[in-house]
């Protein structure tokens, strides 16, 4: 009986002698979570790359050396050199700088966008809600790969294009996320305290509102980042995105789409960069939704 | 459940009009004069103002959008200024490459993105577990190009094992048009070379194109499948002595089905509108193709259509499933 008692009191006294604020609490949680870990590193280590990439790239990634032209990894080109001798480790490297910018350029435009909306909606209610939702409706409908070429197609193709029209394509799960909090939020205890106060609807929005709204949001960008980069590679592979001789990934593997086979280098590292980096953001994606909301934890 | 139908479909109809205006205002930006373009480089200026007023290019554009929807009321999407046909006439030849290519890809999706969610999630945190969760991890990562750069390289180029891209041999002749499936109408009409080389040619491409949807319902059946071991009832079905083989197959994989049922549907929209890299690396004359070169070529009409068309079927097919979804389990007809 006296273990018992001793038990439920250690119990109950180690969450408070551990007390630890949200943020610490989050880190330990997210440490805790392997594969997540691994996925955060990756990102960390591709985000060093890409800033540090005019110091440690050896070569240029644009000027050509028709000499080494097609040589395969060697001392000299670790990662080997495409058709116009041009070193593929230093436009990969490069190439990392457009991916994770794009990346970033696209998930903040669509979350901002579409937290907006999401807001507004969810807030104001009624026919707003309506239109708004209807709005988002019809972006969603769109193949967004034949939408995305459409825009690039009209505003002309280039990187900056590209990013805009994925932006376009992306922004509506944001306003319907943000909504759906905003619809679960906005009668509990502390908005209507908030109003009680005398708060303005720009503030109970922006102060009370949307840093609640935040945790899907976090994760959902964590999983647009990868899907991003994927899509503009993939844009930029058939023509629409950035141009030749820009070093980016889906550029380089439309360049070497001829060599697959007899100079496999080409293709293959930039290919593994992309899929390291989505990996990395799919994994750091998985890990913040575990442990933001522990519901959905398989 | 009337109500529900007509609800659903009304949506449908509301995210239609929002499309054809938002197509027609991509075509009003594109920098490209389209009746200048219509008639070639060597039209006259006078003939080019003609075609313009006789097309109504030079009244306001909310005349032009409601002369735009006049006509697709009469199924008219305007004509391609390259293939100088009636869009609707390019895409009753092109969809059925999709429809095609899609249906085959979602086979390879399910053939093997279910069992190996089911064996995942039997074994969970095993090696196989771990084999078919980095498979996930690959699927979803990977870009499809690469993947369909790879399989031909490796299995047209270098193994000749399949036809290379396509869908026929250029020593073969279609198939006479019944469904516009080349495996379908070789079927039907008993041509079996042109079925065989047909199916050769799919191979690839679906496999390509099922790779990022194979990884997705992979993960959904897993969590799908995990989620109903841990409920209470399977812990009776176990405690009164059932085999396991009855536990997993009449208890948790048919508790387990309506969301995989759900996301295979989800799947299928996007794998048929969203098939432009796959038919581009394998030259598939499919919507996807036809869409690229659209673009390319700054053919506005064969845009629009073609945007048009593909917004139609994801919305659409997501209506299907919802109502297939509403007769099995009745509380969505409800909310």
């Amino acid at each position: 009986m006296e273990t018992t008692a001793s038990t439920t009191m250690s119990q109950v006294t180690t969450p408070l002698t551990q007390f630890q604020s949200p943020g610490a609490l989050f880190i330990r949680r997210f440490r805790k979570e392997k594969t997540a870990m691994f996925g955060l590193v990756t990102i960390i280590v591709f985000v060093l790359l890409a800033l540090m990439a005019p110091v440690i790239a050896p070569y240029d990634p644009i000027e050509q050396n028709i000499p080494a032209s097609l040589a395969p990894p060697s001392p000299e080109h670790w990662l080997g050199a495409d058709k116009l001798g041009r070193d593929i480790l230093s436009r990969m490297l490069y190439g990392a700088r457009i991916s994770l910018a794009t990346g970033l350029g696209v998930v903040l435009i669509a979350s901002v966008l579409g937290t907006l909306v999401g807001l507004l909606a969810g807030y104001v209610g009624g026919w707003w809600d309506e239109a708004l939702m209807r709005v988002t409706d019809i972006f969603f409908a769109f193949p967004s790969l034949i939408l995305a070429m459409a825009i690039a197609g009209a505003l002309g193709p280039s990187l900056q294009n590209a990013l805009i029209a994925v932006a376009v394509v992306t922004w509506p799960i944001y306003a319907r996320l943000t909504r759906g909090q905003v619809l679960i939020l906005r009668n509990k205890e502390f908005v209507q305290a908030a109003r009680a106060v005398g708060a303005g609807h720009v503030q109970i929005l922006l102060r009370h509102l949307l840093p609640n709204t935040l945790s899907p949001l976090l994760v959902q960008m964590s999983f647009d980042m990868g899907t991003t980069i994927l899509a503009v590679a993939g844009l930029s592979f058939i023509g629409f995105g950035a141009q030749p001789p820009t070093p980016e990934w889906g550029v380089m593997i439309s360049e070497g789409r001829n060599f697959i086979t007899t100079h496999w280098w080409l293709t293959f590292f930039p290919a593994m960069a992309m899929l390291f980096a989505v990996s990395g953001f799919n994994l750091a994606g998985d890990g913040l939704r575990d442990v933001l909301d522990p519901r959905l934890r398989r | 459940m009337a109500r529900f139908i007509v609800r659903r479909f009304g949506g449908l109809i509301f995210v239609l009009i929002g499309v054809s205006v938002l197509t027609f205002f991509l075509a009003q930006v594109v920098p490209v004069d389209p009746a200048a373009t219509a008639l070639g480089s060597n039209a006259r200026e006078e003939q080019i103002e003609a075609y313009r007023q006789q097309m109504g290019l030079d009244k306001p554009a909310v005349v032009q959008y409601a002369n735009y929807v006049a006509r697709l009321f009469h199924g008219d999407l305007g004509k391609s200024i390259r293939t100088r046909r009636a869009v609707l006439a390019d895409l009753r030849d092109y969809l059925p490459a999709t429809i095609e290519l899609a249906l085959v890809a979602m086979l390879v999706t399910v053939l093997v993105g279910t069992p190996l969610g089911i064996i995942a999630a039997l074994n969970r945190n095993s090696f196989l577990d771990a084999a078919a969760r980095s498979l996930a991890l690959i699927g979803s990562a990977m870009p499809i190009f690469y993947v369909g750069l790879v399989l031909l390289g490796i299995f047209y180029r270098q193994l000749q094992w399949f036809p290379g891209p396509g869908r026929l041999d250029a020593t073969l002749t279609p198939p006479r048009h019944i469904t516009g499936l080349y495996t379908v109408d070789s079927l039907l009409t008993g041509n079996w070379q042109t079925l065989r080389n047909a199916l050769g040619h799919l191979i690839l491409p679906a496999i390509t194109l099922g790779f990022y949807s194979t990884a997705s319902l992979l993960r959904m059946t897993r969590s799908s499948i995990l989620e109903m071991l841990g409920h209470d009832y399977v812990r009776t079905a176990r405690a009164k002595g059932l085999a396991e083989r009855v536990v997993i197959g009449r208890h948790v994989f048919k508790n387990a089905l309506p969301p995989i049922l759900t996301i295979i549907g989800i799947l299928f929209g996007s794998l048929l509108s969203g098939a432009v890299l796959t038919e581009t690396i394998f030259n598939w004359p499919g919507i996807g193709r036809y869409a690229t070169t659209s673009v390319t070529t700054l053919d506005y009409p064969a845009v629009m259509g073609v945007t048009l068309v593909a917004a139609f079927i994801y919305p659409l097919v997501n209506t299907l499933v919802d109502i297939a979804y509403s007769f099995i389990d009745p509380r969505v007809r409800v909310n």
